[in-house]
């Protein structure tokens, strides 16, 4: 990447400002560089780990406060509509979720990184998980509001589409047993699976249509109270908060796994035990 | 270039002929499997006339997947795909070709076959031609794509469970146009756009899929 870098330009005297500039700018980038390095990182997850599982138990105190105590009873489903502060916010995980997967995906194709590899394959677990949990607590939902525990809503089918995608990348990483080689394929699947995601969800939403009609409807829900946003907000937080620390956690494992040959992976053995 | 892939569909069609009860298994799943719903929901006439479009089409996908892991295997096994790999003709010439002769020997036979079963189930004539015009638009798609998945599990444990996992949730969208096609008809509106839909996407795949597959298999065998 750096290849027709001049490195130490800044130094050279009479250069120019630009020049200066370009040179900080490189010693930046290659700073933020060295953590594309398994070992680079790996104390630096941790610690960010560390740092975001607390912040997203506060986090979710909090907005199962506002969720529970502040936020209003609705209308028309009383108060079995407070399963929107954990629904809501999941659902829109699953998704970031896996556009953080395709991404690191691409950069780890593109540039030939094992990190980003290994991240991708740290987020697939968690995004799976957050699927899962928007269709279970939209099952819960559904019972008392639609009287049904599922319904072939293009948003529900469209999202257990997405939770078949996540389980695929997941197992065919399991089934190659070349790290390096269930790490590309993963990606090519995972970036494959971004471009027929949203033709997927186009013709789940009109099949839907014209299947069953407007029998149900939730792309057209009223304007919400604000303690309810603001509790949507501050639990997508807290999960968004989780699922990096899970996926980060989970990045650690990957990395000494992988590298368990490496020295330093010794090295740190040693100084757990003695 | 085009002498290229004429070469490899020439190939393809020769090496499938002389093994020529692969392809008619899965075009015998394919009728098994339809032959099962009638005697698995019961035989009335209106039941399964509405029926009949996503059956016939869900089949198609089932017998699809299910031819999609020789695509590759056997060229693999036998080192006839390391060569095609060193090769100076694009790879993805060759991808396209080995699809093109796929869908040759399964997904052309296969709708082919469909009005036959679709007078199984009681479709009349025109839900019939339009079915059997999604099947032509639409079984292409399922070879293209499915050639990535198959690139992708190539050389994994239990391959042919995998390719099934991967391929059919990206086959939803064919699906749902294919069968929609026929329902649209018998709801009154046109079938002209799920048929559009569906070549549009045939197209989408036709550009894509084999660069996709290409690059998997660079993967599977470096």
């Amino acid at each position: 990447m750096s290849g027709h870098l001049t490195p130490g330009a800044g130094t050279v005297a009479g250069a120019t400002p630009g020049a200066i500039h370009r040179a900080n700018l490189q010693g930046r980038a290659r700073r933020w560089l060295q953590f594309a390095s398994p070992a680079a990182f790996y104390g630096p997850a941790g610690t960010l780990a560390t740092l975001l599982l607390p912040l997203s138990l506060v986090l979710a105190l909090v907005g199962l406060y506002i969720g529970f105590l502040v936020a209003p009873t609705d209308a028309q489903q009383g108060d079995a509509y407070r399963i929107i502060f954990v629904h809501v916010p999941a659902a829109w995980l699953s998704m970031v979720i896996y556009a953080a997967m395709a991404f690191w995906s691409a950069v780890g194709l593109v540039a030939n990184t094992r990190l980003s590899a290994m991240m991708a394959g740290a987020l697939a677990p968690t995004g799976a998980l957050f699927t899962f949990l928007a269709l279970w607590t939209g099952a819960l939902w559904g019972k008392p509001t639609w009287g049904a525990w599922w319904v072939w809503d293009a948003r529900l089918t469209s999202e257990l589409l997405l939770l078949f995608l996540y389980l695929g990348f997941i197992a065919l990483q399991a089934a190659i047993d070349d790290p390096r080689r269930a790490d590309r394929a993963g990606a090519v699947l995972a970036l494959v699976g971004t471009v027929n995601l949203p033709i997927i969800y186009f013709s789940v939403k009109w099949w839907n249509t014209l299947h069953q009609g407007a029998s149900v409807s939730i792309s057209s829900a009223p304007t919400i109270a604000t303690p309810m946003l603001l509790g949507m907000l501050v639990m997508a937080l807290a999960m968004w908060s989780y699922a990096a620390a899970a996926a980060l956690l989970r990045l650690r494992c990957i990395i000494l796994e992988r590298e368990r040959q490496a020295a330093w992976v010794a090295r740190l053995a040693q100084g757990e035990h003695a | 270039m085009i002498g290229m892939l004429a070469w490899i569909v020439k190939r393809d069609l020769l090496l499938a002929g002389r093994r020529s009860a692969d392809a008619l298994g899965s075009l015998g799943f394919f009728v098994i499997a339809c032959s099962l719903f009638p005697l698995g929901v019961g035989p009335e006439p209106a039941a399964l006339r509405s029926m009949a479009p996503g059956v016939l089409w869900v089949a198609a996908l089932l017998a699809a997947t299910l031819s999609l892991p020789r695509l590759f295997s056997a060229d693999h096994a036998d080192g006839t795909l390391e060569q095609m790999l060193l090769s100076t003709e694009p790879l993805v010439l060759i991808v396209a070709g080995k699809a093109v002769a796929h869908w040759l020997v399964s997904g052309l036979p296969l709708a082919l076959l469909s009005p036959l079963l679709a007078l199984q189930f009681g479709l009349d004539s025109r839900s019939m031609a339009v079915l059997l015009a999604s099947l032509l638009l639409g079984t292409p798609i399922l070879s293209l794509v499915g050639a990535v998945a198959a690139a992708l599990s190539l050389g994994a444990r239990s391959s042919g469970v995998l390719v099934a996992l991967l391929a059919l949730p990206l086959y939803t969208p064919v699906l749902v146009f294919g069968a929609g096609a026929v329902d649209a008809l018998g709801a009154g509106g046109g079938a002209v756009a799920h048929l559009l839909l569906l070549g549009a996407g045939l197209g989408f795949a036709l550009a894509l899929a084999p660069w996709a597959a290409a690059a998997a298999l660079r993967i599977a065998l470096e």
